[in-house]
């Protein structure tokens, strides 16, 4: 049950400051409890203030974490949301509060919601001069200044606000306001909030996730996409994506209460909320002083600041004279509590070891700082270089081939004055623009910087505070619960490249990819290993920056849009038919047209009845049509065609194979001479592009002196196949102008005429062995052709049929379909089709290919029929011939396998099709294929079963 | 993403493009001439250098043409691109 | 699946206290393995174990096991078309199934089955055959109709309103995945106890060959004297058999690769879908392995296009609806080299002593153990282990190719 708080209980909320509404109060509950929050919360921030410090547990040790960080480094806080919209895994850090937030700490393991996920995603493009990513400070001015120039400018921030490190800080916030206000009045200017750019590819291509919805809860109107990726492509890139603080390992350094010194300071002023009432600071840099005094003058008590630096500088000095006690040269070796801070023990530190008495301090809250990683994942990903700068104890960019270039503290800079003129700067170069003072204004000018005392003292590199026992609880890598005793271990085994410290350790591998860890773990791997830090570098950074969900990425590509459905302009008769469709590529092919109470077999039965005894209409709009042109027309044809085609008159069709160079069949089809330099080429369904693609490839790579021209013409033509021994008498009633007798319109040409009235080339050709006629039309005469068919066809008892008895019409005489009884290792001449394979012509493509050894071989595998001994025993497809009862122990050595299989009215018997091994010679023997645990006797015959006289083609 | 400049239309999004392997491969002039040996070097055998590489591309969603482009496979840049006939550069 | 009260991911096995030593290399030794990935490694071991052999180097140009061993989605099967893959690949199982024994070290090698989906009336077709060919074969392998998919992977979508739905898959139970990092840590910790070099940034940078032999090999860590020559390199084959003046029917394209957070378990196998072109698993931690196919372009680059990905994600989603919300953690890329026939060349080269193991394409862990005890029999004996022959190099001229992804042609 829900406990419910006292609704005004924000312990932690300070009374002023922060960019939240506190006029409006939002309701949340986390791990069942009920609490509140403001609108400009995140769901840390709120947690934060009301005083929830342990937030999750963590995945390998069970130990007790809280909030660490502020943003998308966030190692400890992962929370699974289940209303108003469901989250498997995301950072409290980054959750922006709603109202009737329900969200669950996590223990480093998400959990995928059970639903189906009812939210729109989408994708856009964008082409931009210049890409700044972050508004920073750094970034504010690159854009600005980019702008100005009338540059096209697309400026992408991960926060809800722009403004980065500024926001909440009183006068730099002003400054950031005005320059936020500047950029909105320029067209050209594009500003992405919440947009987090995670990947970076070749040739400045970009990609950036926007979060569109998930800030407005159950308000988010559902027709707005929740998430949008942006493929960006950018004439060139700023980055300006920042720094993260990092930890420092010591004993117990993983309790709730324990805090990035950075994060302390956004809580402050971000959100209003103070981290804790009683502080202490561990810093290792200048950075732990500000964060000090923000957290004093918030009200904060501050305990200490441990400085591991025996001369604290400029920075010490101020905190002392505003009151607050500073060690310098000690180091936090511990923390207690149960399991949130209590206290935290302090010592001198002396060369690197803790030495001397211990304080301890009670405190709630330790802020660390122990130096500042430059954001450089993305520079990474584009192939950039880093180097180690010892000075400021960061790896920063060096160099890269492409156009981009890193301002601020990205780019080790770390004063707000150097990252905004570096901003400034590179915005304007970016925009091939030198930039000048006055072109850039204010920009160049920020406000005063409080942090920036005129003179600091320098960072030292601080990984590990040893002792005060085994480092078993010194974390590198709070989210995989990897401390150095774990890398020790792996360093003791041999390891001594961070890569495989890494895969030993788990480090840098979870959810926050080592974005606070990665650095910390090279610096202590270097410290075991005895090396500089710079020799040992970093692991790869790779996309994306921060996790994209799987949804967001596939888009809108899903469902009926996941692959575009074709039909044929008679899809509507087929409905209206009842047909079952088929999948035939992207087609939608009528398979079968049950009737009521029929099963498959049945209609197919009944389909194939028709076509063999009367009459039957299928749609054969899909296979593909070429239409090739040119005066060159048949030397081409000649080349690509394993048969002759040059010799074919205007007004015949010839059947012809087409092979890749290796010699296998590409495939097949008719081909129409419809003049003496024009030829109406037909393809297989399937192929219909890949053939278009083989003609223009050679046409152009290989014979650009050929005049030859191809289009596609497939969807230009609707085409129906009437087919059986009554077609004469149907298409006569329709096409009174065709002649009708195959004298004067014979088998294997064609004829222009009208059909039902309407323009129509017709084609004496049969895939069925029947007398049967391809009409083609017009598509959008189509539906009016095939009705007419239908009503002159009703005295006949015209069927319409699928491709189911298409095939079996096509087996039951042997034809073979590419694709189906051939496999891309099946020569012309391994399917019976040598006759189409001329020996007369120097060359062809793929004609070399079959003098090949292997490939002339002549007990290759061959098409054959095998007749079951039992007239019903249909055989699997896919099933495979062996020569021998009983089996043989495995391996069985294996003839070929059988690709059609099928019941034929016609012949009254099962039968099938198959690639045997030496196939042709076995004729008349006994095989078997095995099905299940029987082995079925089946006897080998020539592949042509039905009507092998061809006595029917003609009626 | 490369962005591949395609001599006829300018630079376009590689998923526009098909790409086709080595280029400057000709047909053999009579391949009943060659040797097994010799038909397999042109059937199966193609140049895979770390380095520039002269291939060819089709721009297929768009004009259609097939063109050359020479790339360095170590780093994806693309260093020419040139019509088919055209003398490609020189590469040292 | 435990509902487990201790936390997840509590229950990876440790890696042992010792792995490798780093020694510099020798001026000369018996043989010399280019490549330090699973190939390499497994090679050495064999050599050591079945042969003898220890007075070899394995050289790494980088770090050990970082090329594509540690790229790859771990898929571990048998059920290849034509006989002779199967029969490698099958070669390569029953190592794996005795291989945690052998090398006394948990690689998490997990036979929890994987399924190959067919979504048309061809792919079932091709599906029973391949099917019918492994089991007289000798390979486990069923024909499962959707309802039988989703019993083994509930989470499949098999609603018959899919734009390409599941009509059924085969499924071969003995299959499955390892942890690719503990696999090849414990064959390079046996071939290092043997006394075999594993010697790390090396680049081979010559091969020396004197009057048609192999005599040794340049590196950046200086002249190593070789009578025998072993190349593991994947995708880095072409640029080595450059070096040793011949050349390879290889392309080496990206092929990319990515996983998700650490998620609860929800996906108990493998699922493989070569129709909307997609592989996932879920592994041991937790996280959703995923790889598509292979960018079009030839490239050393190690990374690949965004678009692939996108792409696979859609048909991921078209299968999974559940993994709407899992994310995209990390993404990568290998160099895999591909031959014209997707099948492997193991064998003997052009020239004398040096050895070819390359062509592996996307299908190289699965085979490692296989490929690491095939080609240390051809090098100890000069001679191709028998189940290497139909993968030699005159295949190409005789056109016996081993088509694998011939069988692959979509038409009617």
């Amino acid at each position: 049950m829900p406990r419910q708080l006292p609704s005004s209980a924000h312990p932690f909320r300070l009374p002023t400051g922060g960019r939240i509404d506190r006029s409006r109060t939002l309701t949340f509950r986390f791990d069942g409890v009920a609490y509140t929050g403001h609108p400009g919360d995140t769901l840390a921030s709120a947690l934060l203030a009301c005083g929830v410090r342990q937030v999750a547990t963590s995945i390998k040790l069970g130990r007790a974490r809280g909030v660490f960080g502020v943003g998308s480094e966030e190692p400890n806080a992962l929370v699974r949301i289940e209303a108003p919209y469901a989250e498997a895994m995301v950072t409290a850090t980054t959750v922006e509060l709603c109202e009737g937030l329900v969200a669950f700490g996590l223990p480093g393991r998400g959990r995928l919601p059970d639903g189906p996920d009812p939210a729109r995603y989408d994708a856009v493009y964008a082409h931009c001069d210049v890409l700044v990513v972050g508004a920073g400070p750094a970034g504010l001015a690159a854009a600005l200044a980019a702008a100005r120039t009338g540059a096209r400018v697309v400026l992408a921030d991960e926060n809800g606000e722009l403004g980065g490190s500024l926001l909440g800080r009183g006068a730099a916030d002003d400054w950031g306001a005005r320059a936020r206000d500047e950029l909105a009045g320029f067209p050209q200017t594009r500003v992405l909030r919440r947009t987090t750019v995670f990947g970076y590819y070749d040739d400045n291509y970009l990609l950036a996730l926007e979060r569109r919805t998930a800030h407005l809860g159950a308000a988010a109107p559902a027709h707005v996409s929740r998430e949008r990726v942006w493929r960006i492509r950018a004439g060139r890139v700023v980055l300006a994506t920042g720094a993260h603080e990092r930890p420092i390992a010591f004993a117990d350094n993983d309790r709730p209460g324990v805090m990035l010194a950075s994060a302390a300071r956004a809580y402050v002023h971000r959100f209003g909320v103070a981290p804790g009432r009683r502080a202490v600071v561990f810093t290792a840099c200048d950075s732990g002083y500000p964060a000090a005094l923000d957290l004093a003058a918030a009200g904060t008590e501050v305990a200490a600041i441990v400085d591991a630096r025996p001369q604290a500088g400029l920075w010490a000095q101020r905190a002392r004279d505003a009151g607050l006690p500073v060690r310098a040269g000690h180091a936090v070796t511990g923390t207690s509590g149960d399991p949130c801070l209590t206290s935290v023990a302090v010592r001198e530190l002396r060369d690197g070891e803790p030495t001397g008495p211990v304080a301890v301090v009670d405190a709630d809250t330790l802020l660390v700082s122990g130096g500042w990683n430059p954001t450089v994942h993305l520079f990474s990903q584009a192939g950039g270089t880093l180097r180690h700068d010892p000075a400021r104890v960061a790896f920063v960019p060096r160099e890269c081939r492409q156009a981009v270039e890193v301002v601020g503290s990205a780019a080790g800079a770390f004063t707000l004055a150097e990252c905004v003129a570096d901003g400034a700067r590179a915005g304007a170069r970016a925009a091939n623009r030198e930039a000048t003072e006055a072109d850039l204004g204010h920009v160049l000018a920020p406000p005063p910087d409080p942090d920036d005392i005129g003179g600091g003292a320098p960072p030292v590199p601080l990984w590990l505070v040893p002792g005060p026992d085994e480092p078993r609880t010194h974390f590198v890598d709070l989210q995989r619960d990897v401390t150095v005793a774990d890398l020790r271990r792996a360093t003791g085994a041999g390891l001594s490249g961070v890569e495989h410290l890494k895969r030993y350790t788990t480090a840098g591998t979870a959810h926050d990819q080592g974005r606070t860890s990665g650095v910390l773990t090279t610096g202590v791997a270097a410290h075991l290993l005895g090396v500089e830090v710079s020799a040992l570098g970093t692991t790869t950074y790779r996309p994306p920056y921060t996790p994209v969900p799987f949804a967001a990425l596939a888009g809108r590509d899903r469902g009926a849009l996941h692959d575009p459905v074709r039909v044929t302009a008679l899809h509507d008769q087929h409905l209206a038919r009842d047909a079952v469709f088929e999948n035939v590529g992207q087609w939608k092919r009528p398979w079968y047209y049950p009737l009521a109470g029929e099963d498959m077999a049945a209609a197919v039965a009944r389909e194939c009845r028709a076509a063999r005894e009367g009459v039957a209409f299928m749609d054969a709009s899909t296979l593909g049509k070429i239409d090739v042109q040119g005066a060159d027309a048949g030397v081409f044809l000649d080349r690509l065609y394993t048969n002759m085609i040059s010799t074919l008159k205007p007004g015949r069709i010839r059947y012809g194979v087409m092979c890749r160079a290796d010699g296998m069949v590409l495939d097949d089809g008719t081909v129409l001479r419809t003049a003496d330099d024009r030829f109406l080429v037909t393809t297989t369904t399937g192929n219909a592009a890949a053939v278009l693609d083989w003609m223009e490839e050679w046409l152009q790579t290989e014979w650009p002196q050929l005049r030859v021209h191809c289009a596609s013409v497939t969807e230009q033509w609707a085409t129906v196949a009437l087919v059986g021994p009554r077609s004469r008498d149907v298409l006569s009633a329709l096409a009174p102008q065709l002649p009708s007798s195959s004298d004067d319109f014979p088998f294997m040409a064609w004829r222009d005429t009208r059909v039902a009235g309407v323009a129509a080339r017709v084609c004496r050709i049969s895939f069925s062995g029947e007398l049967a006629y391809e009409i083609n039309v017009p598509p959008w005469y189509a539906p009016h052709v095939w009705e007419a068919i239908a009503r002159a066809g009703a005295p006949y008892g015209i069927t319409p049929y699928g491709t189911e008895t298409m095939h079996v019409l096509r087996a039951e005489k042997g034809y073979p379909v590419v694709g189906q009884d051939t496999d891309g290792t099946v020569t012309p001449q391994d399917l019976g089709l040598g006759w189409a394979v001329s020996a007369k012509k120097r060359d062809f493509v793929g004609k070399r290919s079959h003098a090949r050894a292997d490939t002339a071989r002549p007990d290759r595998k061959q098409l054959v029929a095998l007749l079951p001994d039992d007239r019903h025993t249909l055989l699997p497809e896919g099933g495979q011939v062996v020569a021998d009862a009983p089996l043989p122990a495995p391996p069985v050595p294996m003839l070929g396998h059988i690709t059609s299989s099928y019941r034929s009215t016609a012949l009254g018997r099962t039968f099938a099709l198959a690639l045997v091994r030496g196939g042709r010679e076995r004729v008349g023997q006994r095989i078997y294929v095995p099905v299940g645990s029987v082995l079925v006797p089946v006897t080998v015959a020539e592949p042509v079963l039905y009507d092998p006289e061809g006595a029917r083609r003609d009626g | 993403m490369l962005l591949i400049p395609c001599p006829w239309c300018g630079p376009r999004d590689e998923a526009e493009f098909t790409y086709g392997g080595q280029a400057h491969v000709p047909y053999p002039r009579d391949p009943a001439a060659l040797t097994d040996e010799e038909w397999a070097r042109y059937l199966f055998f193609r140049d895979n250098p770390k380095g520039p590489h002269a291939e060819r591309w089709c721009h297929t969603i768009s004009c259609r043409r097939w063109f050359n482009v020479v790339r360095d496979t170590a780093t994806n840049e693309v260093l020419a691109a040139y019509r088919i006939g055209e003398a490609g550069p020189v590469i040292s | 699946m435990s509902a487990g009260t201790r936390p997840p991911g509590a229950d990876l096995p440790e890696h042992p206290d010792h792995l490798w030593r780093e020694p510099d290399p020798k001026r000369s030794y018996d043989v010399v393995i280019v490549g330090g990935g699973g190939h390499g490694l497994a090679t050495a071991h064999y050599l050591a174990r079945a042969h003898g052999i220890t007075n070899v180097a394995v050289l790494e140009r980088g770090w050990l096991a970082g090329g594509n061993m540690a790229r790859n989605t771990t898929i571990i099967r048998s059920n290849y078309l034509w006989d002779e893959s199967a029969a490698v690949y099958e070669f390569a199982l029953k190592l794996w199934e005795g291989l945690e024994a052998e090398l006394d070290y948990p690689l998490l090698f997990s036979q929890r089955g994987v399924l190959n989906l067919a979504h048309s009336l061809q792919d079932v077709r091709d599906s029973v055959r391949r099917v019918e060919a492994n089991r007289l074969g000798g390979i486990d392998a069923e024909w499962l109709d959707a309802d039988g998919v989703r019993e083994v992977c509930p989470i499949v979508d098999i609603s018959p309103a899919a734009r390409y739905p599941v009509l059924g898959g085969t499924y071969q139970p003995r299959a499955g995945i390892a942890k690719h990092d503990h696999v090849a840590w414990a064959l390079a910790r046996s071939a290092d106890a043997a006394g075999v070099d594993l010697i790390q940034g090396c680049e081979v940078t010559g091969i020396d060959v004197r009057g048609g032999r192999v005599t040794g090999v340049r590196t950046t860590r200086g002249s190593i004297a070789a009578g025998r020559v072993a190349l593991c390199a994947a995708g880095h084959t072409s640029v080595l058999a450059a070096m040793a003046g011949f050349e390879l029917p290889l392309q080496s394209h990206p092929l990319q690769a990515l996983v998700s957070e650490l998620l609860e378990p929800v996906h108990p196998t493998v699922v493989m879908s070569n129709a909307v072109h997609v592989y996932v698993s879920q592994a041991h931690k937790g996280e959703l392995v995923m790889g598509a196919g292979i960018d079009a372009y030839t490239a050393y680059t190690q990374r690949g296009a965004f678009h692939v990905v996108e792409r696979q994600m859609a048909a991921a989603l078209e299968l999974f609806p559940v993994f709407a919300r899992a994310h995209v953690l990390r993404t990568w890329g290998g160099i895999v080299d591909v031959t014209p026939d997707a099948s492997p060349i193991v064998g003997r080269s052009p020239v004398a002593g040096l050895y070819l193991n390359c062509g592996w394409g996307t299908g190289g862990f699965k085979a490692t153990p296989g490929a690491g005890a095939i080609l240390a029999h051809t090098v100890a004996h000069d001679e191709p282990h028998p189940l290497a022959r139909p993968f030699s190099l005159d295949r190409f001229t005789t056109g016996a190719l081993v088509d694998e992804h011939g069988a692959a042609a979509v038409a009617h």
